[in-house]
């Protein structure tokens, strides 16, 4: 069953979450290295590689080094998170990950107390991603958090869905979720996580300065320049399925505090 | 090698009457396909693109007519109004489409077409195509006179609204809307380029 943890609870107690299907969660997802469809990444990414895969942590850290995945697995320890998902496009699921909280792992490297932010680069792979030929994006993809966003026990690594390990087009075998921000914040297939002093660049932040802010956290009262964030559409609910209204923090209020003083509209 | 002829003689033969029934059937299909699970997970999503999608491919077929003949003597005029009409079909199906299964609060309609420039850009496309539609007709043409060519002019901007509709829209840096924008702009700018005499056997 879901360990909610103090924090989740209240998130959670709004409504029972009904997860979308497995069959929901892995045909319709955006993964750009591998197609701008929302099919492309169920039907090209199983072209990659995941196993051997290793994760380099460096930067302001005291144990710095290349970790394999079974190295990670061995020391953390994995539960399941019933969260929302909202993609900055105003559609949104409900998924069960199965994960580590990231500060687990950041507590692993050692983080020294000069770290201010959290670097991720996915995996760039030209042999076994088509999307990457096309310059929609400045590859490697890369994104970043604020050190106590990454810390917050909402944040989670995630290796599994429904209790099975994770398909390629969600991030295989290892992605952030951050249950509060837009999607695109939940960078997959992760190689390298670096800690440093300085906000670190983030791939659509790059792309559109005016359309996708560093912080990108779910806030129905700030749109997007080029559609409404007010209202969104949970998928799986068929050709007549209405809109439902975007909770702020994408209903995880818990995390509003990291925000205290912030002018929300200006740090979107 | 002509092939031409044989091209030109084929069209002469093909009925108009059956082609109108046959662009007007997908989105039948699509709306069945919608209602059971064959346009995926996000069915509204799906067929909004799918029916903008088409509308800008009849609109491109359209544009192409004129060139074709102009400057390869491939002569498919007779089909001209039956493309045309078939793009607005396909235009309408989207806006409704969007209206209806996507947006469908009425106050958020307004709302967007007011604010959102792609929006906005795509109406604009669809209200110039309205008086179109409207006299693609021959009594309009008999009654319009050389009025007629004029209005019908409005289909260049229009065109043009409608390929700068898709590449507003979309995320990041994407090939496909351009294409659409770049062979619009071409087979717009083929009809400042003089005809070229051909010889017809």
């Amino acid at each position: 069953g879901a360990i909610l943890g103090a924090t989740g609870t209240r998130a959670m107690a709004q409504e029972a979450l009904k997860p979308n299907s497995y069959e929901e969660i892995t045909t319709y997802n955006n993964y750009y290295e591998f197609g701008t469809g929302k099919d492309d990444p169920a039907r090209y990414a199983d072209a990659l590689t995941t196993a051997p895969w290793s994760v380099t942590i460096d930067g302001l850290v005291d144990n710095p080094g290349e970790f394999s995945m079974e190295d990670i697995l061995a020391r953390m320890t994995i539960e399941e998170r019933i969260y929302r998902f909202r993609c900055v496009e105003a559609w949104s699921m409900v998924v069960p990950w199965n994960g580590f909280e990231l500060s687990d792992l950041l507590n692993m490297a050692g983080v020294q107390s000069s770290a201010k932010y959290v670097a991720f680069e996915t995996a760039l792979r030209p042999d076994e991603m088509p999307g990457v030929a096309y310059r929609v994006l400045d590859w490697p993809y890369v994104e970043g958090l604020r050190l106590d966003e990454a810390m917050h026990p909402l944040t989670i690594m995630a290796t599994g869905i429904y209790d099975k390990p994770i398909p390629n087009q969600n991030g295989a075998p290892l992605r952030l979720v951050v249950p509060w921000k837009y999607g695109f914040k939940s960078i997959k297939s992760i190689v390298r996580i670096t800690l440093t002093d300085t906000q670190p660049g983030t791939s659509w932040n790059k792309a559109g300065p005016n359309e996708y802010g560093f912080y990108s956290n779910v806030n129905p009262t700030v749109d997007h320049p080029r559609w409404s964030q007010a209202t969104e559409r949970r998928v799986g609910g068929g050709l007549f399925a209405g809109r439902e209204p975007t909770l702020m923090f994408n209903g995880y209020e818990e995390v509003a505090n990291l925000y205290t003083g912030m002018d929300l509209a200006e740090n979107f | 090698m002509d092939f031409v002829t044989p091209i030109n003689s084929a069209a002469r033969r093909v009925p108009i009457w059956p082609l109108y029934i046959l662009c007007a059937l997908p989105p039948f299909w699509f709306l069945y396909q919608g209602l059971t699970g064959g346009l995926g997970v996000e069915p509204i999503k799906a067929l909004e693109h799918r029916l903008g999608e088409l509308a800008l491919q009849f609109l491109v077929a359209g544009l192409a007519i004129t060139p074709l003949r102009r400057h390869l003597g491939v002569n498919l005029i007779r089909f001209r109004r039956m493309v045309g009409l078939a793009a607005f079909y396909y235009v309408a199906l989207h806006l409704l489409v969007w209206l209806v299964l996507d947006v469908q609060i009425l106050g958020q309609i307004w709302a967007d077409i007011l604010k959102r420039p792609y929006i906005t850009v795509g109406m604009a496309g669809f209200v110039l195509l309205l008086p179109l539609a409207v006299t693609s007709n021959a009594w309009s043409i008999r009654k319009l006179g050389p009025k007629w060519r004029q209005l019908h002019k409005l289909v260049y901007p229009a065109v043009l609204l409608g390929a700068l509709h898709f590449v507003m829209l979309v995320k990041g840096f994407q090939i496909e809307p351009l294409l659409y924008m770049g062979a619009i702009l071409m087979l717009l700018a083929l009809r400042f380029k003089p005809a070229r005499r051909r010889q017809f056997v």
